[in-house]
């Protein structure tokens, strides 16, 4: 339980920097290679709901495991935990998070576009909450590949922030900006 | 009854899924917009349908970053000059 709770725990955050990254992406009206947008819009969704199952994985075989020492109510109410409380906490935060984005996420087309994008602007907060929850609760944090494989998706989601920022971020802002010099 | 393809222009921001999804029915302007082809005046905003595209067009719909189109099932207008009734 230890060890499966572990892995589905990196497995689960991979894919949400996958996610984040495709979600970006989606953003910009580009396609990708060969995949066309709505293709993006699909693996986009589909990537959060796998990792989400892993999110659920990583919570529940940690839940039945003597060695965490997880309660029932750390899944629902943050920073109570017996083990690094606060680290644990900002998993507890990012869990409850993912939960309401996947919800609205979705019910999109029941709730209605500005609730649903609303609730939606959150996965930029939790993706560095769940990555400092990686980092400070995580007990392989210090191995090198776990660095690596950080500081690897941290870069991918920074730059894809910047891009997200940049004026020629949309695919036709040229367009929209009436050619101007 | 024929259906509907609506396009609601305040939601729309031309992110181009719709264009890709139903190639034969949507072009895209320079500005990434729908432009329904061969259609002027209303049926831009409210494009008919073939039976074909139906199905395309429910996936449009749905994948619609914005929610900016709907189908809508209309009753063809009765022709000019047929009076029903007598």
């Amino acid at each position: 339980m230890w060890a499966f709770g572990r892995v589905s725990g990196f497995i689960s955050l991979a894919l949400f920097t996958a996610s984040v990254l495709l979600g970006i992406l989606n953003r910009s009206g580009r396609p990708l290679l060969v995949l066309p947008r709505f293709s993006i819009s699909l693996l986009h969704r589909n990537i959060a709901l796998v990792a989400t199952v892993f999110l659920g994985l990583h919570v529940g075989s940690l839940l039945l495991d003597s060695f965490a020492k997880l309660n029932p109510v750390d899944i629902v109410v943050p920073f109570l935990g017996s083990f690094q409380p606060f680290w644990q906490g900002l998993g507890t935060v990012a869990l409850d998070l993912v939960l309401a984005v996947v919800v609205t996420g979705l019910l999109r087309h029941r709730i209605g576009q500005r609730t649903f994008k609303a609730v939606h602007w959150l996965t930029y907060g939790i993706w560095p909450v769940a990555m400092a929850h990686a980092l400070g609760n995580g007990t392989d944090a210090s191995s090198g590949w776990f660095l690596l494989l950080a500081a690897a998706s941290a870069v991918a989601v920074a730059a894809a922030l910047l891009w997200r920022l940049s004026p020629t971020f949309l695919e036709t802002s040229t367009a929209r900006q009436g050619n101007l010099p | 009854m024929t259906a509907i393809l609506h396009i609601d222009w305040t939601s729309c921001d031309g992110r181009g899924l719709c264009t890709e999804l139903l190639p034969g029915v949507l072009d895209r302007d320079d500005w990434g917009y729908p432009v329904a082809r061969g259609k002027s005046g209303r049926e831009r905003t409210d494009v008919p349908l073939r039976d074909a595209d139906r199905e395309a067009a429910q996936e449009a719909v749905f994948l619609c970053p914005k929610l900016a189109l709907s189908l809508q099932e209309r009753v063809a207008p009765a022709r000019e000059g047929r009076k029903p009734g007598r």
